[in-house]
């Protein structure tokens, strides 16, 4: 299905949303077990390594992307802000330590994942919100971004 | 600070990127400029000044009027930069559906 993506620079926003073909209570687990996460929210080839989760209003998720070249590790932290069962979460993601410690430079951002029924199953909608134009570049700049993309241009390469 | 931390500033105001839409199809002065907006040219200028500090915007002259039109490379690099961003989510729930279908 087709992922819809709007960004505006003006509030530093980006909304990006999907929808899947599942009821929205096997959505909204896949989002908040820890084993369904380490199935999926890590691109290939990197995947994700959980250190720590407590789903609940307060708790984190402390985990790591570990990349396909020795060991190559990029942690980051999703802390709890709200949740209300099956409707949505609100969320502060930032990049850390392996103890969960943030840098004060590490860059900030706040994301709201909203649930809704829809006729496909399940529509979820992302709005990332940035703390500043500063973070907002941070985050572009991160080593995970340009692992990523070159990532993805090693796979070009393996399906020509 | 860096070019593209630039680039976003110039076209996080809204005046800037009506005039960058202006100015897509042909060069244009100031004052012409000036007369599609409820600004003054000095306000104009301004703008102008920061969208060529970050190269969105190159100027010409031709006579004694200053012309200036868009710099097509530049703004593809602003429009760039959150593919890898867009990349990462379609990844992301692409293997989420994988998932979801698997564990029907």
């Amino acid at each position: 299905m087709t992922t819809l993506f709007s960004k505006d620079l003006a509030t530093k926003k980006i909304n990006v949303t999907r929808e899947f073909a599942a009821p929205v209570e096997k959505t909204w687990k896949a989002w908040t077990d820890r084993n369904s996460l380490d199935q999926w929210w890590a691109p290939k080839p990197w995947r994700v390594e959980t250190k720590y989760m407590d789903f609940k209003e307060g708790g984190y998720w402390l985990y790591a992307m570990v990349g396909p070249n020795s060991g190559e590790k990029h942690w980051a932290k999703l802390d709890y802000i709200k949740i209300l069962n099956l409707k949505h979460i609100i969320v502060i993601n930032s990049f850390c330590d392996e103890n969960g410690k943030t840098s004060p430079d590490a860059p900030g951002m706040d994301w709201k994942i909203v649930f809704s029924a829809s006729t496909a199953g399940t529509k979820v909608e992302v709005d990332i919100t940035f703390a500043s134009e500063k973070d907002l570049k941070a985050m572009l700049d991160r080593g995970f971004q340009e692992g990523f993309t070159s990532a993805l241009s090693n796979l070009d390469e393996l399906l020509k | 600070m860096s070019i593209k931390k630039d680039i976003f500033q110039a076209l996080a105001d809204p005046t800037r990127r009506a005039i960058l839409t202006l100015i897509t199809t042909h060069a244009m002065t100031p004052t012409a400029m000036a007369e599609h907006f409820n600004v003054s040219r000095q306000a104009v200028s301004k703008h102008i000044k920061v969208l060529i500090e970050c190269q969105l915007v190159k100027q010409e002259q031709t006579g004694r009027e200053n012309y200036y039109h868009l710099n097509p490379i530049k703004m593809k690099e602003a429009a760039d930069w959150l593919e890898p961003f867009r990349l990462l989510w379609e990844e992301r729930f692409n293997q989420l559906d994988e998932l979801l279908n698997d564990s029907k």
